[in-house]
């Protein structure tokens, strides 16, 4: 099959504006997943002396949370529940036109082409995604018996990969499906109760200090989400966040 | 310890530095011998840690608990991407939860069966040692393993073994594992104990007066080459499965920094020992990037078959069982479909070769899931495994829960690695290797569920024990990074680069890299013999020429340039594939995932030669001009024996 390709192509330092670039691609076979179609074309451009579209992606099995792309405006291009890495060019008619943009939010600036930067998720797990708990110390796992149900839940919300396509689909830019997603995870377990309070309201305002919008109710983030997160983890953080907040003004939190 | 071989050029056997005494003493008899590091004196001790992966991001943030001052480095945009994320079916812990007797010993026993007795028999008892406090500390940071339904930890049994130690969080428990060592570094780079550089690839090792004292990196997204100065580097950068080209390994993974390690002095141990995993899904065509794994642990409840007859065009549904071979079945009755991963690639393989495969080019197996579809339901297996039958389906377009799967084996994981002694130190003082990086552990084969193990254990366990020795007997030094050490490694570097760039070749970077991945599949895959050998070694000398010769990679050394990135890495690759081949010639015995053909047994099993190749083979660079230079290491076992190993 042949595809038609317009990309945004962006110049190395920030301030230079980038635009779209036009690419046909003959011989595309429909098993090529969509990152391999563009590792075709980026062999094409270097032969040529032109330079490749820089991408990023590392495990294409879906699960590292590498690969990003607005594929035809959708982050993760079409289907339901994938990464791009997981895209094939069956998905695609013959002679289509498919338009290729990197994520776009405020808060992932752009680096180069197709790849933006997506480190204040990290900020963010910095500021409280974690349990505090020193190696060597943990008691005997089988001590704090979790039930079967929550583990599982507990699960649905950890199994976030952090690629931010909750956040370039929103119109608000607002990573509440990510922050959302570890509250829920850690807050479920008993291992994570401690930190509770604290944990909520440091990870939404450092959250709110990247530059992320709030939540706009849309569920655009729930349809974009290759894990099929559900927007249940926002309203868990919401009530974890009201919760925490008048425990906070009534002085119980340090 | 017998470890008074002498060899060629006068380089002696470096000391293994295992404490002496019963096997199960040796590690607290390591611990309670080391020098410390008191706490007040930890933050005056910089260690660069190179890698996020489970052992990088175990190693790093246990470190900085206890106040040492600790750079990270990752080549990702973040830690949490590191590859170790992508591992699918579990992790080990001799807990004996199923009261089914497990033990330490038979975990321990169990791997060094499955290595195919080539791997060190101290670490590995330490190792199952290790295994169960592994399970406790992630439980206490969040991970949400498989639970029963009164809150007990679930576990499921693995290829290689008779109990179920396996510990999973449905067919993400690689995920589950990393983003736990993820959360406590980020705990550390909270309280400002560790920094994290990502997007920085490590292109060489600083070797100051013999020591291993800072490393010189590449910024991926400003180009810009920085020298960094440490007191001790570890190493945690993965395995270099990658160079086939086609393998299960994260695109990014790669040799580079403990290739440079070897350069500078490092000991290469058991370069050739790659396991072929069994479970892959078949390559669909020529363009294809990488391969996608499907967890071991489906061969539990999925049976593995060809039909009976060559040729056979009936749709598999429509197969009836008499028309059916269940070969692993057939040929290994005690373990079945569990047999270990080296055991079921090759019997696929030849079945394969004999005309009996199904899918495009024969080159396939079936999974079959029928049986437990119809015993316990399709939501049973949705449970265990429901993500990974999502993945089959987005890759071949064919749904699993109705017709088998189609599997074939891949490259998947390499158990050589830099040499480490009992304390994870290279031969070269200061500089650690952890996880896959090093050899140890594995021996010739790596088991189901032990790689996770293998990571956590050096990483949150062993290593913050033992460095603490060598930075003890070194004390601290403040080291400038203005030293002509670093800068004429800076400056070798930019011209390297510079080299690279102003090729006007009429290939690129992967094409190359196809061809070479090629070569070593062929000649040093699941099955090697010596003129296959000796041949690749001629084409790999060849392509390696024309590559220096004709590649192209464009662009420019500053800023974010990812063919540069890629054509340094496979030109390391090149000098890698040739001590492969030549480590893989040396050994004239079948052990593990290493088959040579001349040396199996009538049935087609590997033959091993205990007396000649007791051995791991520490490769150590021979200079510009010089041959590799062999060095052995034999491995004596004092409590265990040297056995046939047999899964019938």
């Amino acid at each position: 099959m042949k595809v038609r390709l317009k990309i945004w192509r962006q110049p190395f330092q920030n301030n230079k504006e980038g635009g779209f670039a036009f690419y046909t691609l003959e011989e595309v076979n429909p098993n090529m997943s969509f990152l391999e179609m563009l590792d075709q074309l980026n062999n094409t451009l270097i032969l040529k002396g032109d330079e490749p579209i820089a991408f990023d992606s590392d495990c294409r099995e879906g699960i590292c949370g590498s690969c990003s792309l607005m594929i035809n405006g959708k982050p993760h291009g079409p289907g339901y529940g994938i990464t791009t890495c997981q895209l094939y060019m069956r998905r695609f008619k013959d002679n289509e036109e498919i338009i290729v943009e990197p994520f776009r939010s405020r808060a992932f600036p752009v680096i180069k082409d197709l790849i933006v930067d997506r480190s204040a998720f990290d900020r963010i797990m910095q500021a409280g995604g974690y349990i505090s708990v020193s190696t060597g110390q943990a008691p005997e796992a089988n001590t704090i018996p979790i039930p079967h149900h929550v583990a599982e839940k507990a699960f649905d919300a950890a199994h976030c990969i952090g690629c931010g396509a909750c956040v370039a689909v929103c119109k608000n830019g607002s990573a509440s499906l990510f922050v959302g997603a570890k509250i829920t995870h850690l807050s479920l377990l008993p291992q994570g109760q401690a930190e509770r309070r604290r944990r909520i309201l440091q990870m939404v305002e450092q959250a709110d200090k990247e530059g992320f919008g709030a939540c706009s109710f849309t569920r655009a983030c729930e349809a974009v989400c290759p894990k099929s997160i559900s927007v249940e983890v926002i309203s868990k953080m919401h009530r974890e966040y009201l919760i925490s907040t008048l425990i906070k003004r009534l002085g119980w939190i340090y | 310890m017998p470890n008074a071989d002498v060899d060629n050029k006068g380089i002696t056997l470096p000391d293994a530095r295992i404490p002496s005494g019963p096997l199960s003493g040796k590690w607290q008899k390591l611990k309670d011998n080391v020098a410390l590091v008191s706490p007040q004196n930890r933050p005056k001790f910089k260690v660069i840690v190179v890698g996020t992966g489970l052992a990088g991001s175990s190693a790093a943030s246990s470190l900085g608990e206890m106040g040492y001052n600790v750079e990270v480095f990752c080549i990702q945009d973040s830690p949490r991407r590191a590859h170790s994320v992508a591992a699918q079916g579990g992790i080990n812990a001799a807990k004996n939860y199923r009261n089914d007797c497990d033990s330490v010993y038979r975990l321990f026993y169990e791997t060094i069966k499955g290595g195919d007795f080539r791997a060190r028999e101290a670490n590995v008892y330490r190792l199952a040692e290790i295994s169960a406090k592994i399970i406790d500390h992630c439980v206490a940071l969040g991970v949400p393993f498989a639970r029963e339904y009164g809150g007990m930890l679930a576990n499921r049994s693995f290829g290689g073994v008779q109990v179920s130690r396996t510990f999973y969080a449905r067919g993400a428990t690689g995920q589950q594992l990393l983003l736990a060592a993820y959360s406590s570094l980020n705990r550390q780079v909270a309280l400002g104990t560790v920094s994290i550089h990502p997007r920085m690839e490590i292109l060489d090792i600083v070797i100051i007066d013999g020591h291993a004292k800072g490393v010189i990196a590449r910024d991926l997204v400003s180009g810009r080459i920085t020298a960094h100065s440490a007191d001790a580097v570890v190493l945690a950068t993965g395995g270099y499965g990658n160079i086939y080209y086609l393998s299960t390994n994260g695109r990014g993974s790669n040799a580079t920094a403990i290739w440079r390690a070897y350069k500078r002095g490092a000991a290469f141990a058991n370069p050739c020992f790659t396991q072929i995993h069994p479970t892959c899904i078949p390559i669909s065509g020529d363009y294809q990037s990488k391969l996608t794994l499907m967890s071991e642990s489906l061969r539990n409840d999925g049976r593995i078959w060809v039909p009976a007859r060559k040729g056979e065009q009936r749709s598999p549904s429509n197969i009836p069982e008499s028309d059916r071979d269940y070969f692993l079945e057939r040929l290994y009755p005690a373990y079945g479909n569990l047999v270990p991963r080296d055991i079921a690639s090759r019997a696929i393989k030849r079945i394969c070769d004999e005309g009996y495969g199904v899918g495009p080019g024969g080159l396939g197996v079936y999974l079959d899931f029928s049986d437990t579809i119809r015993k316990k339901g399709v939501d049973y297996l949705k449970e265990r495994y429901g993500n990974l039958f999502d993945i089959y389906k987005e890759i071949t377009g064919e749904n699993a829960y109705v017709s088998p799967m189609r599997i074939y084996p891949a490259v998947h994981y390499v158990m050589g690695g830099l040499w480490v002694d009992y304390h994870l130190m290279s031969t070269i003082p200061g500089l650690f290797v952890i996880g896959e990086a090093n050899f140890s552990d594995h021996g010739a084969n790596r088991l189901g569920a032990s790689a996770l193990m293998q990571g956590l254990a050096d990483g949150f366990f062993i290593l913050p024990n033992t460095i603490c020795d060598y930075l003890a007997k070194v004390g601290p030094r403040k080291i400038s990074t203005e030293r002509t050490e670093f800068s004429s490694l800076e400056r070798e570097l930019i011209e390297k680069n510079k080299r690279l760039l102003e090729n006007k070749g009429k290939k690129t970077v992967s094409q190359f890299h196809k061809e070479l991945g090629k070569i070593l599949w062929d000649h040093c895959g699941m099955m090697r013999n010596g003129p296959g050998l000796k041949e690749a070694f001629t084409q790999i000398l060849e392509l390696k020429e024309r590559f220096m010769k004709e590649v192209m990679v464009g662009g420019e050394p500053e800023g974010l340039n990812q063919s540069l990135e890629y054509a340094l890495r496979v030109a390391d690759y090149f000098e890698l594939a040739e001590l492969m081949c030549r480590d893989a010639l040396n050994r004239e015995e079948s052990c593990g995932c290493h088959f040579r053909e001349e040396y199996q047994t009538p049935e087609g099993e590997g033959m091993r030669n205990d007396k000649d190749y007791g051995y791991v083979a520490l490769w150590f660079h021979g200079g510009k001009e010089g041959n590799p230079i062999l060095v052995k290491e034999p491995l004596v076992y004092e409590e265990i024996q040297f056995s046939t190993r047999s899964y019938k």
